[in-house]
């Protein structure tokens, strides 16, 4: 889960890592309130769940309370366009006011600590060019992060924070604060069990104080519910409408921009590989959309509505191997489904399982618009096609009956 | 015949609730010697007619059990692992979805130097079909014994790739699906290494996802130490870039993890790499010469 700025810092503020007054507003008297108390220059802060603001017009310095005023209302309501946003960008709802830092003769530098799938333990991330793309640093010179790995065990050192400290070439009156904030740092990552924390820029000022200038901070989703403090933090404006409201029913959506081939799959491997095999076939999936293991009756209608309410599909590829799940239990879940919603478009449905005879009759025999397949290859092609608006050839109601699980069940080694 | 898992091996249940008794009853339908289910304070008791237990070490102590099936909730999960090795079984299958990462970290800490060896979490199982030994999720019926070895990170492709050997007349010796967690107790390399060790596997399916580099790293595996022929798949090949990993992750990665880089690694490596999901068990017969 992703979180805004102000309630990254406020997070922060209570590990006691330093970060600069400042409070949100969501108009513009109240950013002029927060101002007055925090005195001039302040800075207005466009929140919105995607870097690059500054350079997309969405932070900006205002020296007098007339300026907050001006600049809040233009920022406020705003579409905020950064490469994180894609091309359609954010409107921006909320801004954060915040004290004015003096940044002649200070340093930007940037500190973060990741999870690292490949070490399987947190790592500590340094380097002295801050306030730039991260990104861009570990590709044109990997030599200038500095990184320290935490043992689970024994947890991050004293030692480990002083090697980045020196290695950034910090002044040695400012190597004990250092070490300070990052261990207060790695204290709310594990404490808030974070997936993602990054300072950039960590700011040195001219007069020796170190402060978290920006945090974005990720949650490990898994372990929300032992933070209900946190849970709280979640912003749905951030939001696509429809991932909302498939994540009510969990159901794991995930909309394709430019997509026409709507996908229906019971889990994330073969949804993915589904999404694969549609473009292989020349099509475009609409989504990603894993209905869990169980694609009960309840499940198959609140994915057709969410499918429905992409506009852009064009006809739908339900992909399921039942396993424990019978099949004509599925189709019977697929027709009521189509039936109460009363779905238009083509539906191209291929099923594995127990049943599978039975349940392809059914969905053949409803009278709805139902192609079927038993290849997933074969499947992509007639979702394809229909998508594109060619006609179905008529639908056999004769299923062969296939037997294959059963016949292969015996003919496994004795 | 297989790896891990076979005729002797013996097979506690962590977490007997409505989800886990369940499996445990299609476990042992399918062939699978279930010697008794772990539900703290219902140790001394019978549900459905397997013997409870309290503790992991009662269970050990009374039964001789030495692998471990575990459906407790994602909050005692890593726990329950502990547990598990605590007990020195040889094997933990962990099925448990939503394990939080730092427990998944500590619990894997406390494994090192342990004998227990984990699957999971976040995965559908292993199973030895020619043993007759399910030990998992996975549906029993679509699997045949035979000498293809199957490791994935994913549950249902999984099914898919089985469903497609079998329907070919190919049998599998052992399927592994290791999880689809950042954090797991056998990797795609380890489970490699187990085929490329195990006489009766001839062939190796390896079904991987977007995401990290464990794939690299099989790849690199494969191509020092493995003469059997692999044969790859990678899901995810359109999925958006972005969009799972934070992007800090992908600067330690150094760029890795994407589905064509993957495939790039697996190719370069002799893997036979499949770009459509419809094509693993063809392409298994083709490399075995099956018609």
């Amino acid at each position: 889960m992703k979180i805004h700025e102000y309630q990254g810092k406020a997070v922060l503020r209570k590990f006691g890592v330093k970060v600069p007054d400042g409070e949100p507003a969501f108009t513009a008297d109240e950013a002029v309130a927060i101002a007055d108390r925090l005195g001039y220059p302040c800075v207005v802060k466009a929140q919105i769940h995607a870097g690059g603001r500054g350079k997309g017009g969405g932070v900006k310095l205002a020296k007098t309370r007339d300026e907050v005023r001006e600049i809040t209302s233009k920022i406020l309501g705003m579409t905020l366009v950064t490469h994180q946003t894609g091309p359609e960008g954010r409107v921006v709802k909320r801004v954060l006011i915040e004290q004015g830092m003096k940044l002649e003769g200070s340093r930007e530098m940037y500190l973060a600590i990741v999870m690292d799938r490949d070490s399987q333990r947190p790592v500590v991330m340094a380097s002295s060019a801050g306030g730039v793309d991260i990104e861009e640093t570990a590709a044109t010179n990997p030599k200038a992060i500095l990184k320290q790995y935490v043992d689970p065990a024994a947890g991050f050192q004293a030692f480990q924070a002083r090697q980045i400290a020196f290695g950034l070439g910090l002044p040695n009156t400012v190597v004990g604060q250092a070490v300070q904030f990052i261990r207060a740092l790695y204290e709310a990552f594990e404490k808030t069990d974070a997936s993602l924390l990054e300072i950039n820029p960590w700011l040195l000022t001219a007069d020796g104080v170190l402060y978290a200038l920006d945090a974005k901070i990720n949650f490990d989703d898994n372990a929300l519910d032992r933070h209900p403090d946190l849970k709280a933090f979640r912003d749905l404006d951030e939001e696509d409408a429809l991932e909302v409201e498939a994540s009510k029913h969990s159901l794991n959506y995930i909309k394709l921009p430019g997509g026409n081939v709507g996908c229906m799959v019971n889990g994330a491997g073969l949804a993915m590989a589904t999404m694969d095999i549609i473009k292989l076939a020349g099509g475009s999936p609409a989504n990603f959309l894993d209905v869990g293991g169980g694609a009960s009756a309840d499940q198959i209608k609140n994915a057709f509505r969410i499918l429905m309410a992409d506009t852009d599909v064009k006809a739908v590829f339900i992909n399921i191997f039942g396993g424990i799940l019978r099949c004509d239990v599925l189709a019977e879940g697929v027709i009521a489904a189509v039936r109460d919603l009363g779905v238009k478009i083509p539906i191209v449905v291929r099923m594995k399982g127990n049943n599978e005879a039975l349940g392809r009759e059914m969905l053949l025999n409803s009278g709805l618009p139902f192609q079927t397949a038993d290849n997933m290859m074969v499947a992509a092609k007639k979702v394809v096609a229909a998508a594109s608006g060619a006609p179905a050839k008529k639908a056999k109601a004769k299923a062969k009956p296939a037997t294959k699980a059963k016949a292969s069940a015996k003919g496994g080694r004795k | 015949m297989s790896v891990l898992v076979g005729r002797n091996t013996r097979v506690i249940v962590q977490g007997m609730g409505k989800h886990g008794t369940f499996h445990a009853m299609a476990c042992r339908e399918y062939g699978t010697n279930i010697v008794g289910g772990i539900t703290p304070g219902k140790g001394g008791t019978t549900l459905e007619g397997f013997p409870m237990f309290n503790t992991v070490h009662e269970a050990v102590r009374k039964t001789g059990a030495n692998c471990s099936v575990i459906f407790v909730p994602p909050p005692g999960a890593a726990d329950a692992i502990m547990e598990a090795a605590d007990a020195n079984l040889d094997l933990a299958v962990c099925i448990t979805e939503g394990v939080p990462v730092l427990d998944m970290m500590r619990a894997s800490t406390f494994l090192k130097g342990r004998k227990t060896r984990l699957i999971g979490p976040n995965c559908p199982g292993i199973i030895s079909p020619g043993e007759k030994c399910k030990i998992g999720i996975m549906p029993g019926h679509i699997h045949m014994g035979g000498s293809v070895g199957v490791v994935s990170r994913s549950g249902t492709l999984t099914y898919e790739a089985v469903g497609q050997l079998t329907a070919l007349g190919i049998g599998q010796s052992t399927c592994i699906g290791i999880g689809g967690d950042p954090i797991i107790g056998t990797t795609h390399t380890m489970a490699l290494e187990l085929f490329n060790k195990d006489r009766a596997t001839k062939a190796i399916v390896m079904i991987g996802e977007i995401g990290g580099s464990a794939e690299e790293e099989a790849a690199a595996y494969v191509k020092a130490h493995v003469k059997k022929p692999v044969i790859g798949f990678i899901a995810g090949q359109t999925a958006p870039p972005g969009r799972r990993m934070g992007h800090a992750g992908a600067i330690i990665s150094g760029g890795k993890g994407t589905a064509e880089e993957k495939m790039k690694a697996m190719r370069a490596a002799g893997i036979h790499v499949v770009k459509s999901p419809a094509d693993m068990g063809k392409m298994v017969a083709k490399v075995l010469g099956h018609k």
